[in-house]
């Protein structure tokens, strides 16, 4: 099996609410020298070793379905599934 | 006319549409489940507010997929009447029928409440009834409303008068206090506050009806 790892997350010129709040949350714990927390979304997809066009189709799914481009950038790994 | 208000899992305004059409406008209207395919005989398509699939993955995001969405893109493209309000907008822009994306309150909090509202363009089907610049108050509540479009998409809805409504106080940190955008032929609107929940005066405020009205008058008119 292959297993695909999906990262998406707001592109730079987009304010990261959540990610503003759990930073300011981060500091008054005390670690005042983290400057900057960016949240983000995480998949996992699993696929057949023999799937054809793997990652034309990743592509497709994160475009029209993981990731909003208008907003959202993404990245994948594919590694072997345990 | 007779008007589809379509009903996904998690909406929940859908009811709120049905009687600013049933009763504010006298209209005939029909909930139409989202696993339909088809919406013939409908002139006009109603996205409610609400929380679709539990907004799952991102707001609008996985009701994009439901069957009868292919029928949402046909009105759209037949220039027929397109209306989303809250998810429904949220719903209308993941389908690239409106520019940009409704993301999380600048604040990250959730508003609810009264707002001012100003009417920026009144040529299209859904304001002809209001004054340009006229100020309406219409009631708010949403949690990822704060609209987000990159600056060359800004200029080309400026340009294009596809902004229909800003908000007087940016409630939620949206670009240009956009509450609300028309698409290139003005027959899709999407906006954030709730012109159905302000129809008649004990609702606090009737300013939502001339949105309903000015449907019907750009139906006479056309029909004429």
């Amino acid at each position: 099996m292959k297993l695909v790892k999906v990262y998406v997350t707001l592109k730079k010129s987009v304010l990261d609410a959540q990610g503003e709040a759990i930073k300011s949350a981060i500091n008054t714990m005390g670690y005042d020298k983290v400057s900057d927390v960016h949240m983000g979304k995480y998949f996992e997809l699993s696929f057949p070793d023999d799937y054809a066009e793997l990652e034309k189709d990743v592509d497709t799914i994160c475009d029209d379905l993981l990731a909003n481009p208008n907003i959202e950038t993404y990245r994948y790994e594919i590694a072997e599934a345990e | 006319m007779k008007f589809a208000v379509i009903n996904f899992p998690g909406s929940n305004c859908d009811m709120d549409l049905f009687y600013a059409i049933k009763d504010g406008i006298n209209e005939n209207v029909q909930l139409v489940d989202y696993r339909e395919k088809s919406l013939a005989g409908f002139d006009a398509v109603m996205v409610p507010g609400g929380f679709s699939y539990g907004d799952y993955l991102r707001s609008g995001a996985i009701a994009v997929h439901a069957p009868i969405v292919k029928e949402i893109i046909r009105f759209a493209a037949e220039g027929k009447i397109v209306f989303g309000v809250c998810n429904g907008f949220q719903i209308l822009t993941e389908l690239n029928l409106l520019p940009g994306a409704l993301i999380r309150n600048e604040k990250s909090r959730f508003v609810c409440d009264i707002t001012d509202l100003t009417v920026i363009n009144n040529q299209i089907a859904f304001t002809n009834q209001y004054q340009k610049d006229e100020t309406i108050r219409i009631p708010v509540a949403h949690g990822e409303g704060r609209y987000y479009c990159d600056e060359k998409t800004l200029k080309e809805i400026t340009d294009n008068n596809q902004i229909i409504f800003k908000y007087n106080d940016n409630i939620n940190g949206s670009v240009d206090q956009i509450a609300g955008v028309t698409n290139k032929k003005g027959n899709v609107l999407g906006m954030m506050p709730h012109p159905e929940r302000a129809i008649e005066d004990i609702l606090g405020s009737a300013d939502g009806l001339k949105l309903f009205q000015s449907i019907i008058n750009e139906q006479v008119r056309v029909n004429n």
